[in-house]
Formats: C-alpha cells, sequence, structure tokens
C-alpha cells in the first residue's frame, strides 16, 4: 500500500493509533442515526447559547453557527508536553523581543533582525517606547498555530500575540462533548482544561501596575454586542466574574482610569483589551475612533493602568517578523527551537521574490498584515487566472507578501454526510504569560470541513473539534 | 455595577413585561371582538386596543381601517412598530445580550430562545391569535420565572424589577384607562351587558377575573374594577403594588449605595399617596385624569432613575 500523502491523527497505515483507541470502539457503538441526532442536538444548544459568530459583510441577523464536529482530536500526554515546552518557549521569546525592541533594540544592533522590518513595522508603536509594562510583559495571551506532518513533526504557522480569539470554543466544546459523550470521559481520563479562567484571572492581576492599591481590578474591553467575537468576550468575563466594559464606560481621570458604575467611579487597574491598538485611543491614534477611552494611553504610560496585551505588542506576530523567531529563541534564550517554522520566502527580498513569482502554483503565498484566511493564495487550489491576478498583486507590491510551501497538514476523521472521513486540521494552543506561562491541556483544533481543503479559519466556512490530553497508558 | 449594565437589565425588564402587555391587549380585543355588535353603538374594540398599546397612529400610516388581522399583524410583527412583539423581544434580547456577565444563563437562553421561535413562527404563520398570545405570555413568565429562581440579589435584581414595574404600573393604567375612556364612550351604555362583558374581558386578559371574585364577591361593579386595578394592595397588577415593589426596589438600592437619590423621594411620595386614596374620590375626579396623571407621574420617576444611577451618561 502507497504511504498516505498525508499524516493520519487516528491511523498509522491501517491500524489505530494508541491515543483514539476507546474513543472508535466507543463511536462504534451509536448508529449513524444516532449520531446525527446527537450532533443536532448540540447545535441546538449552541444556537441557544448563543454561541454565534458574525460574519462581516452579511445582514446583521446573519448569525452564524461554527460547524462542530464530535470526534475529538486526541494527543498522548507525551506528544503533548513536548509541545508545550515548545510553546511556552515561543511565548517568552516573544516577550523578550518585544521588551528589547521598545528599549535598547539589541537584536537589531546584533545584526539578527533588520531594523527596518521592526522600525518601519506598521504595528510598531513609537508612543511606547521606553516604557515599562509590569513584569516586561507585553503580550499576556498568546494564541499559537500549530500544523503536524508526520509523528513529531509540527511546524508554527504564525503567533497571535495581540487578541487571539476562539478560546471559548475550546471551553464550551468540551463541555458539550461531556455533556454527550459522558462515557468517552470516563474511560479515556481526558485532561482537564476547566482552569483556564483562573488561570486568566490570575495572568491579568499579576501584571497589575504599580500604583494599583490593594486588589487589582481587572476588566475585559470589548468593541460591543456586534462583533464577531462578542460571545467569547462575555463569556470569558462571566467565567471570570469581571466586568465587560464598553470604551464609553471607562473615563479618564487624572492619572488613572475608571468605569462608570450606579455607585460612581470605580478605579480600574489592569484592562484586558479585545480591540485593536488603533481603536484604544482616539486622542492618540485613531481620531474618529468612537470604541475607545479618550486619553488611556497617557494613564498607560504614566503606570496608571496595564492594558492586557500592551500596545505594540503586535510587532511580534507580523508574518515577515515571524520568520526570525527561531533567532529570537537562540538569542534571549541561548535555546534551540522546540517548534519548528514553515520554511518563508520573504517577496520583499528579491532571490525570494523571483522563486515566489515562478513557483506560485505550489505554494501559499499570505499579506504580512493579513488575518483570518482573507486575501490569502492557496497555489495547488487555484486557478491559473488567479494565480495570474495574485502574481500582479505581489509585483506592485513585495514587501506586502511573504509566501510559504503548502505543508501536508495532518487529518483527522471527521463526522461529515457520508460518515467518517479525514479532513485537514491545525490546533491553536492558548499560552497565558504573567507571573508564570501557564498552558492548559488542549486547545482548539480547527478543521476545514470541505475535502481536501487546507483552509481552517471560520470566516471561510472552517469547523471546530475538542482537543484532548490523555495518558499514555489511558 | 456598570451604569450601562444597570440600564440594559431595566431595559429587558420593560420590553418583557411589554410583550406580555401587548398579549394581554390583543387578547381583550379578540374575545370583546366576539360579542355580538349592540347596533353599531360602540367602537371599534381594534381600535381602542391601538389606541391603548399608543400604536394607533403608527397604524394608522400604514393601513385604513383597523381589521383583526392588520392589528395583530401590526402589534405582533411588524417591524416598523417599535412596541411590536417581535421589536420588543428583540430589544430585550439585545439588552440581555449586552448585560451578559450580569444574567445568569437560564435567563439569557430563556429570552433568546423565545426570539429564535418568534422568528420562526413567523416564517410559519402556524399559530392562531389566541395561540400566540398564550405563548406569548408563557415566554414572559419563563423569563420571569429563570430571573426570580436563579439571579443573585444583587443590585442587577433591583434595576431589573425596577423595569419590571415601571412598566407594568404603565400597562395597568392604560388598559384601565381603554376601558374607561375608548371603549364605552356613550354614557348610556354604562351597566349595561357590554359594559359588564368588557369589564370582564379586561380582568380575563389580567388573569384576574377569579382573583376579583375572591377578592370582592358578587357582582362585577365598575369601582371595584377600579379599586383591583388602582389600589388592591393584594392584586399584582394594581397601580399600588407597582409603587410599592418600586418604593422596595429603590430602597434596597440607596442602601446598598449609600445615599437617597431624587427618585426614591419621588416613588416615596407616589406610594405613599396612593397608599391613602380612596376609589370614590378617584371616580369623582375622573378615573382618566386620574390615570392620565399616574401615567405622566410614572414618566417622571422612569427618568428620575435613570439620572440618579447615571444611565445613558457618556
Amino acid at each position: 500500500m502507497d504511504k498516505p500523502a498525508f499524516f493520519n491523527e487516528m491511523y498509522d497505515g491501517e491500524a489505530l493509533r494508541p491515543a483514539y483507541a476507546h474513543i472508535v470502539e466507543l463511536f462504534s457503538k451509536y448508529a449513524p442515526d444516532e449520531l446525527a441526532l446527537k450532533k443536532a442536538e448540540a447545535e441546538t444548544i449552541f444556537r441557544r447559547l448563543g454561541i454565534t459568530f458574525a460574519v462581516y459583510g452579511e445582514e446583521n441577523n446573519a448569525e452564524r453557527l461554527i460547524p462542530f464536529d464530535m470526534m475529538p482530536r486526541v494527543f498522548l500526554e507525551s506528544e503533548w508536553r513536548r509541545l508545550e515546552r515548545g510553546v511556552k518557549q515561543r511565548a517568552r521569546a516573544l516577550n523578550a523581543f518585544l521588551w528589547d525592541v521598545y528599549h535598547r533594540g539589541e537584536i537589531i544592533r546584533s545584526g539578527r533582525i533588520p531594523a527596518e522590518l521592526v522600525y518601519q513595522n506598521a504595528a510598531y508603536e513609537p508612543s511606547v517606547v521606553g516604557i515599562t509594562p509590569a513584569r516586561k510583559i507585553y503580550s499576556h495571551i498568546i494564541g499559537i498555530d500549530l500544523v503536524r506532518t508526520g509523528l513529531g513533526e509540527f511546524y508554527v504557522l504564525e503567533d497571535n500575540c495581540r487578541t487571539p480569539s476562539g478560546v471559548s470554543y475550546m471551553l464550551e466544546n468540551r463541555e458539550i462533548m461531556m455533556r454527550m459523550f459522558p462515557n468517552l470521559f470516563h474511560r479515556a481520563r481526558v485532561q482537564p482544561i476547566d482552569d483556564y479562567p483562573d488561570a486568566l484571572r490570575r495572568t491579568l492581576k499579576s501584571v497589575a501596575p504599580a500604583k494599583c492599591e490593594g486588589e487589582p481590578c481587572a476588566v475585559i474591553l470589548t468593541p460591543g454586542a456586534f462583533n464577531s467575537a462578542y460571545y467569547e468576550h462575555s463569556f470569558l468575563a462571566d467565567q471570570m466574574g469581571l466586568e465587560l466594559v464598553e470604551g464609553s464606560d471607562l473615563f479618564v481621570d487624572g492619572e488613572f482610569c475608571y468605569m462608570r458604575t450606579t455607585r460612581g467611579p470605580k478605579r480600574v487597574d489592569v484592562i484586558y483589551r479585545r480591540i485593536d491598538d488603533a481603536f484604544l485611543d482616539p486622542l492618540c491614534f485613531n481620531p474618529t475612533s468612537l470604541v475607545g477611552v479618550p486619553g488611556l494611553m497617557n494613564v498607560y504610560r504614566s503606570g496608571g493602568v496595564q492594558i492586557c496585551s500592551a500596545p505594540g505588542a503586535g510587532v511580534a506576530d507580523d508574518k515577515a517578523v515571524y520568520t526570525y523567531v527561531p533567532e529570537m529563541i537562540r538569542f534571549y534564550l541561548g535555546e534551540e527551537p522546540i517548534l519548528k517554522n514553515v520554511p518563508t520566502w520573504m517577496c520583499h527580498k528579491p532571490d525570494d521574490l523571483t522563486y515566489v513569482l515562478e513557483n506560485l502554483k505550489d505554494l501559499v503565498v499570505k499579506e504580512v498584515h493579513g488575518s483570518g484566511g482573507y486575501g490569502m493564495l492557496v497555489g495547488p487550489a487555484s486557478t491559473k487566472a488567479e494565480v495570474e491576478a495574485y502574481a500582479g498583486r505581489i509585483k506592485s507590491d513585495p514587501a506586502a507578501f511573504i509566501a510559504q510551501p503548502t505543508l501536508a497538514l495532518s487529518t483527522s476523521p471527521t463526522f461529515v454526510d457520508s460518515g467518517l472521513a479525514p479532513r485537514h486540521v491545525d490546533l491553536r494552543p492558548y499560552c497565558l504569560v504573567g507571573d508564570k506561562v501557564t498552558l492548559v491541556p488542549g486547545g482548539l483544533t480547527r478543521v476545514a470541513m470541505r475535502e481536501g481543503s487546507l483552509v481552517v479559519n471560520s470566516s471561510q466556512g472552517g469547523g471546530v473539534k475538542d482537543t484532548w490530553v490523555i495518558a499514555d497508558d489511558a | 455595577m456598570l451604569s450601562r449594565t444597570a440600564e440594559s437589565l431595566y431595559w429587558a425588564a420593560r420590553y418583557m413585561e411589554r410583550t406580555d402587555a401587548t398579549a394581554r391587549l390583543l387578547e381583550v380585543g379578540y374575545r370583546m371582538a366576539m360579542m355580538p355588535t349592540a347596533a353599531g353603538g360602540h367602537a371599534n374594540e381594534w381600535e381602542s386596543v391601538l389606541a391603548a398599546a399608543g400604536a394607533a397612529q403608527g397604524f394608522a400610516d400604514q393601513f385604513d381601517a383597523a381589521t383583526k388581522s392588520d392589528t395583530a399583524e401590526f402589534l405582533i410583527f411588524d417591524e416598523a412598530n417599535p412596541s411590536s412583539i417581535r421589536n420588543c423581544l428583540r430589544a430585550a434580547r439585545n439588552n440581555l445580550r449586552a448585560a451578559r456577565t450580569a444574567v445568569t444563563s437560564e435567563v439569557w437562553e430563556a429570552v433568546n430562545e423565545s426570539y429564535l421561535r418568534l422568528l420562526e413562527m413567523e416564517a410559519q404563520r402556524a399559530l392562531s391569535l389566541p395561540e400566540l398570545c398564550d405563548w406569548t405570555k408563557r415566554q414572559s413568565a419563563v423569563l420571569r420565572g429563570a430571573f426570580s429562581t436563579t439571579q443573585l440579589r444583587s443590585d442587577g435584581y433591583d434595576f431589573f424589577n425596577l423595569g419590571y414595574y415601571v412598566e407594568r404600573a404603565d400597562n395597568t393604567a392604560r388598559l384601565l384607562d381603554v376601558k374607561y375612556y375608548v371603549l364605552l364612550p356613550t354614557i348610556d351604555m354604562v351597566g349595561g351587558e357590554i359594559d359588564r362583558f368588557q369589564w370582564l374581558t379586561l380582568l380575563r386578559a389580567l388573569s384576574a377575573h377569579r382573583a376579583f371574585h375572591w377578592a370582592y364577591g358578587g357582582d362585577i361593579s365598575p369601582e371595584q374594577v377600579a379599586h383591583f386595578l388602582i389600589l388592591n394592595p393584594s392584586s399584582p397588577r394594581s397601580l399600588l403594588f407597582c409603587a410599592e415593589q418600586i418604593d422596595r426596589h429603590l430602597k434596597h438600592l440607596s442602601l446598598a449605595n449609600g445615599g437617597r437619590t431624587p427618585a426614591d423621594d419621588f416613588a416615596a411620595d407616589m406610594f405613599e399617596a396612593l397608599g391613602t386614596a380612596r376609589i370614590d374620590a378617584i371616580m369623582a375626579q375622573g378615573v382618566h385624569d386620574f390615570l392620565t396623571g399616574c401615567i405622566e407621574r410614572n414618566a417622571k420617576l422612569h427618568r428620575l432613575i435613570g439620572e440618579s444611577y447615571l444611565f445613558g451618561a457618556m
């Protein structure tokens, strides 16, 4: 038999991988119509809870469900531990980098990263140069997107250092699975992830500014109920017992930031912002923004409030800066990277540009500042005309693009209309950085629901599934 | 609590109570429409219903005459009517979504399911008017139940209840007014069969006709119904009962917040005035005038609550 083109998370050739032993046995006991019923039940629960997302550009009543797949994606603990070390290592290096580029810029002086890549980066924030946030941490919640191509072969696709979303799905997927398949959990000894909200609250409180007196008051700042991730914002606030505020609920008076309450102003010490830098403070950034807080940046600069993640943190998750993360790990930590980067061609380099243009049909090309799977080219899945049109875009502004080989993303068995079928998956674990670095055993597995598709983003029709870490001998 | 959250809770309750009131009004309408017409002697009950809902003008902009189906459509589903059950449910849902962290999942799910189900029913047009009215009242009861059995007794609870009772007082006053002022404009019909039937229908719509008999026994008289809906402290929809609840929840809030507000003083005066009022004096003054005064004072109280707890302060 030919070696399958893609690593299958469940099967090693014909043989079941140990991680999936109990699960396949238990699922085989359900008739197809029973499973269909369970799936419908899960979707009803999602809709009733209001776990929906809005797709920009559609009618405002288009509240869509993310397709939920009931077959979990399973890691053995030994596999997971290595991933965990790799993610934490990366989170430490990214924060060291952020501290460095807003202070002496040693990594640039040493010639390891080109200066223009950092200082001319749109996400570089000159107004925070020289400021020291609590514990020197800039990025407190880091979502690292990983794919797998072989047994021990994990690649980092990208780092999300500002406001990675999806953690509510990680938690809700688990809730739903526990409700529907209690037997599975009983047998498989799945490691719990319930600690995430507490860990996030501890992380936020551990970075309160020095001027904070007594118990720190932390809040979540949302753009409002019409934002596509609003459910997640309210879910996290609820789970942590923190106020969910909008810009208009906050105001600045003197050295501090306050929220408007029915008992008058209450001081706020830590803001977990789920809005972009550009909207944080209309006096400092986008003057037409109504979602921000006028004067907030002054309070931040003078140490009256901590903003999580810190303004300017985006310079570390840029798709061009990404290529230097292994270098950061060596430079700041003196360690070898545990997780690999995907080889990346940067179109601003003439040689790379030539290669990319000649091999477009085999590559994945992304916009340096793009996100959510928008505006990318998947060469092998595109028509000749699409490839040519994209080539034109690259030529007109090479620095805005990077290219990567199409990876042989692993597949995970997924329930589709015809039964179980392999579909490509990625993984986003959520790393918390505060007084310590925390990673719960699990993450969000995203799955491309269409056969052969490599695009897992929910905005592009991707689905989600629960991610399990189980003991090796379970 | 964030002022915005308090405001959202207050409004969510007002909107839910309004869906309930609209359903009850429609019920009054269709029960009265079943009554044989007394030789054209009395006004069109659907016009009365629209007037009581404060929706007569909005309706007239779209329709010529108030038929049963147009009135029901307008009061239940119409997007252009800000007080339609559909719009009120959506507004309640949006408010609770904005205050999602201040309510339990049971409360949120109650309103979310109601709204989604209403959209389905709108698409299917499967239910009759009586069924829709029953359904709406039941949704309101489910939310109320979820709220009282799961919600923390904190200031959010008080703001939510303030919304309920401010809205309910307004609705009771309007419902009573429609009987007094709109339905039977000619004095010679007072005390007749139609008059009696209308009082009974009003009580039925308030789920109160049995309670009324327990409380007063014997025949229905306008004085007794007016007393029941204005001054009876045991009737959960009476103006006095609402005033007492408003006073109580405002007292809780001012105790927790450490200071009396203008809303407290105003509500205490309202409660006091109703508590010492006599029904014969109200009848002598004119029930319509009295109710108009109540509706105006209620509106002022609404403004004072907002000012006291910084609603809408940007």
